[in-house]
């Protein structure tokens, strides 16, 4: 029986990995702002089998209030073997061009937020030497494109901090795993025409637990999103600035 | 949370552009119904014609999270998107099964009673409706109301069976039958004859669940040569339930592939190699859900989809009406190779649910000219007959005889009128039909 600990937890992919946990009878804890959401998603988790489920409110950009967050979870769940990290909004790219107040709110939301959980989860797990952390990035961070850096930068940023931080804990028995997904159908992403190239987040979060378990470092979900971002990668400027994506 | 996209039927015909809302909590969902113009809820778009089809659609897919569930009395209180297949995983582990189920896992809650859907077991447990002990409906004007049996009961009555036409379902509650194993002890009994298959399904009305599978192109002395399957919940086995993800049919095949000789084969071969079976043991999920293995069959009928005519006569002439049918499906030399067969018990309180004491035949047609015509006689026969049609199977359906066929329109209707339904909840099926 694994403790879990899941920060963003109404996530479409974050719920659909606590329904796998939930089915291997596993415990929960699950942060999340919108209070009336997460309580529905605690209910189901202890109807499909969760051992047990708490739940903690929080607007995670309050980053004071993050120190608490990982205490309350101590307390809930004892002591902690796997973090997820899963909240984030997909950023407007044509208002922040427009506004730096936006801009900065988006890379707070999905960069400082998570980084300042991070760091307080890093010295956490590496005393205790152990510890499984997960952190979703996305393909976006890979490269910037005209369409969405904002948010893509700030996945940059994640991907980046994790990979680093993974290398520092390595030592420590802690396994750290970043995720980029492609395009998933999710809430976030509800208003996009779908195609041949989006997944399901229940596919993802399978993928995801696995990961997970596996220890692994860094996965693309799905994993034909490797093969295309080695391509953009690798474009050279002068053609991929001309380009629109 | 909105966008614009084309959607249809599991039939594929006809199809509609529509603006689909998938609210991603039930509160939304609930707030969704005050946005103007009319709506119509979407389950997983399994009914077969434009009953789910309109101009405004709100998915409940997101509203997919169990909400209750009691193990010591199999009560189970789950939000409307959900699926049977969902449910299933959770129950049957725990010893309790669906009251009734109808024969794809891959319909939500919600889809469920609002077809008021039937079983192999209809004949003693009757429709889907009648184990939902309460549920909590959206009225047009955004209100939320908890209806049962014995609680609003006009509107619960309306609602089972009502096709989303009062409201959006948001949760309900049903009570499970309890368990000792996950499976069927299934008996196989082969019918050389249309007559033989009623005999059989009378002879044998105390199995909990029976259906026939039939063959509707054999002619003459073989015309309605059927295999009977009966099951009873086993006792051993244990309760373990495994769920294989479908085998896909990516797209749309060539419909020439499946013309009538190659139906006229398959129907052939499956009826001469079944076998007549004592009790033996098979596992739930291929037993309820046979088709289930093969993601988006409906596709194997190509790009211009497919017609399913499901019809229920009265049992008195029962079987000499059928015989008539069924000689008109052979005539048309266009049925399919999945046609269905079964006994319905006593019909229930709902006002537009389906079944009424007699047979039920349902079939597919591939969409043509000439089956649309074959359907459509097939309509005014069993008008004659004094039988109807499956709302949540229609695409075709005229008015009158709609209204012929379901007495009990007008006071739907009326329901509707006092919960602030109309104007508000339609769908392309029932403007069709000449609702309001
Ligand atoms: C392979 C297959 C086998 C089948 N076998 C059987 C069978 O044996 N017996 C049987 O009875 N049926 C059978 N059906 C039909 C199926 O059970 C019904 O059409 C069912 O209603 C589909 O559920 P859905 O979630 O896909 O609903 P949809 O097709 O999305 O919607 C069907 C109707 O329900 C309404 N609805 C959906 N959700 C809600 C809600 N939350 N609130 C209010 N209204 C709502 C819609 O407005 C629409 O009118 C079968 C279908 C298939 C594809
Ligand atoms: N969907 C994709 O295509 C895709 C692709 C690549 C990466 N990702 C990443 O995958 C992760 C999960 O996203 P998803 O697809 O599951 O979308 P989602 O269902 O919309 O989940 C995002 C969640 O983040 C929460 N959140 C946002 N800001 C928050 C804050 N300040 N405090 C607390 N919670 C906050 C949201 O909560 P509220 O409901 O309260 O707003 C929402 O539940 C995200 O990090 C996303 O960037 C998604």
């Amino acid at each position: 029986m694994k403790k879990v600990l899941i920060i963003g937890a109404t996530s479409a992919i974050a719920e659909h990995c606590a329904r796998i946990w939930a089915a291997k009878g596993d415990v929960m804890h699950l942060v999340a702002r919108n209070e009336q959401h997460v309580q529905t998603i605690a209910s189901d988790l202890k109807v499909r089998g969760a051992s047990e489920v708490t739940t903690y409110y929080l607007d995670l950009n309050n980053v004071g209030r993050h120190e608490e967050l990982l205490n309350v979870a101590d307390d809930a769940l004892g002591s902690v073997d796997i973090v997820l990290i899963a909240h984030g909004t997909l950023s407007n790219q044509i208002k922040c061009e427009g506004s730096v107040e936006e801009t900065l709110a988006e890379i707070q939301t999905n960069a400082l937020s998570t980084i300042s959980i991070l760091t307080l989860i890093a010295n956490r797990f590496e005393a205790r030497k152990s510890g499984a952390i997960c952190v979703i990035s996305s393909v976006a961070g890979d490269r910037g494109r005209s369409t969405n850096y904002v948010y893509g930068s700030a996945k940059a940023m994640v991907t980046t901090f994790t990979s680093g931080m993974r290398q520092r804990l390595y030592k420590s028995n802690v396994s750290v795993v970043t995720i980029k997904p492609g395009f998933v159908d999710t809430p976030m992403t509800s208003e996009f025409t779908k195609g041949l190239l989006w997944a399901e987040p229940s596919a993802v979060a399978e993928k995801i637990v696995k990961a997970i378990d596996e220890k692994k470092s860094e996965i693309y979900v799905p994993s034909f999103w490797w093969m295309i971002m080695v391509i953009l990668k690798k474009l050279p400027n002068f053609i991929f600035k001309r380009l629109d994506l | 949370m909105t966008m614009t996209t084309t959607i249809s039927g599991w039939g594929n015909y006809p199809r509609q552009e529509s603006q689909c809302t998938k609210p991603s909590t039930a509160a939304l969902l609930r707030t969704a119904v005050n946005q103007e113009g009319s709506l119509l809820a979407r389950g997983m778009g399994r009914s077969y014609g434009d009953s789910a089809n309109a101009h405004k659609v709100l998915a409940t897919s997101y509203c997919n999270h169990f909400i209750d569930f009691d193990e010591r009395t199999g009560k189970l209180t789950a939000e409307s998107g959900i699926t049977l297949r969902e449910i299933l995983t959770v129950i049957v582990p725990k010893g309790w099964f669906l009251p009734v189920t109808p024969g794809t896992s891959y319909v939500t809650l919600g889809g469920a009673i609002a077809s008021d859907v039937h079983g192999k077991n209809h004949h003693i447990a009757g429709t889907f409706g009648q184990h939902v002990t309460s549920l909590n409906l959206v009225l047009g004007t955004g209100e939320l109301l908890t209806s049962s049996k014995h609680e609003n009961a006009d509107l619960f009555h309306a609602t089972c069976g009502g096709m989303g036409l009062t409201g959006i379902i948001i949760s309900a509650t049903i009570q499970l039958i309890p368990i000792q194993s996950s499976f069927i002890n299934q008996k196989t009994i082969k019918a050389g004859c249309i007559e033989s298959a009623c005999e059989l399904f009378e002879e044998n009305n105390d199995a909990t669940y029976s259906v026939a599978w039939i063959d509707c192109l054999a002619k003459g002395k073989n015309l309605g040569r059927s295999v009977l399957m009966l099951g009873e919940h086993a006792e051993e086995g244990g309760l373990e339930i495994d769920l294989k993800e479908p085998v896909a049919v990516p797209f749309n095949t060539p419909a020439a592939l499946l013309n009538s000789m190659t139906m006229k084969t398959f129907n052939t071969i499956y009826w001469h190699k079944a076998k007549a079976k004592p009790h033996h043991a098979v596992p739930l999920m291929p037993y309820f859900y046979p088709l289930d293995a093969i993601g988006n069959w409906n596709r194997m009928y190509g790009k211009k989809g497919f017609l399913q005519f499901q019809c229920v006569i009265p049992k008195s002439d029962g079987v000499a009406n059928m015989r008539k049918l069924l000689t008109e499906v052979a005539n048309s030399g266009e049925g399919s190779c999945l046609a269905v067969l079964k006994q319905f018990g006593k019909a229930n309180d709902s006002l537009l649910s389906f079944p009424t004491e007699g047979y039920t035949l349902a079939l597919d047609f591939k969409l043509n000219e000439s089956t649309m015509q074959t359907v459509s006689r097939l309509e005014a026969m069993t008008l004659d007959m004094g039988g109807r049609l499956y709302l949540t199977k229609d695409a075709v359906m005229q008015e009158s005889t709609f209204k012929a066929t379901y007495p009990n329109w007008e006071k739907f209707e009326a329901v509707r009128e006092q919960y602030g339904a109309i104007g508000k909840f339609s769908s392309m099926q029932s403007k069709r039909l000449g609702l309001a």
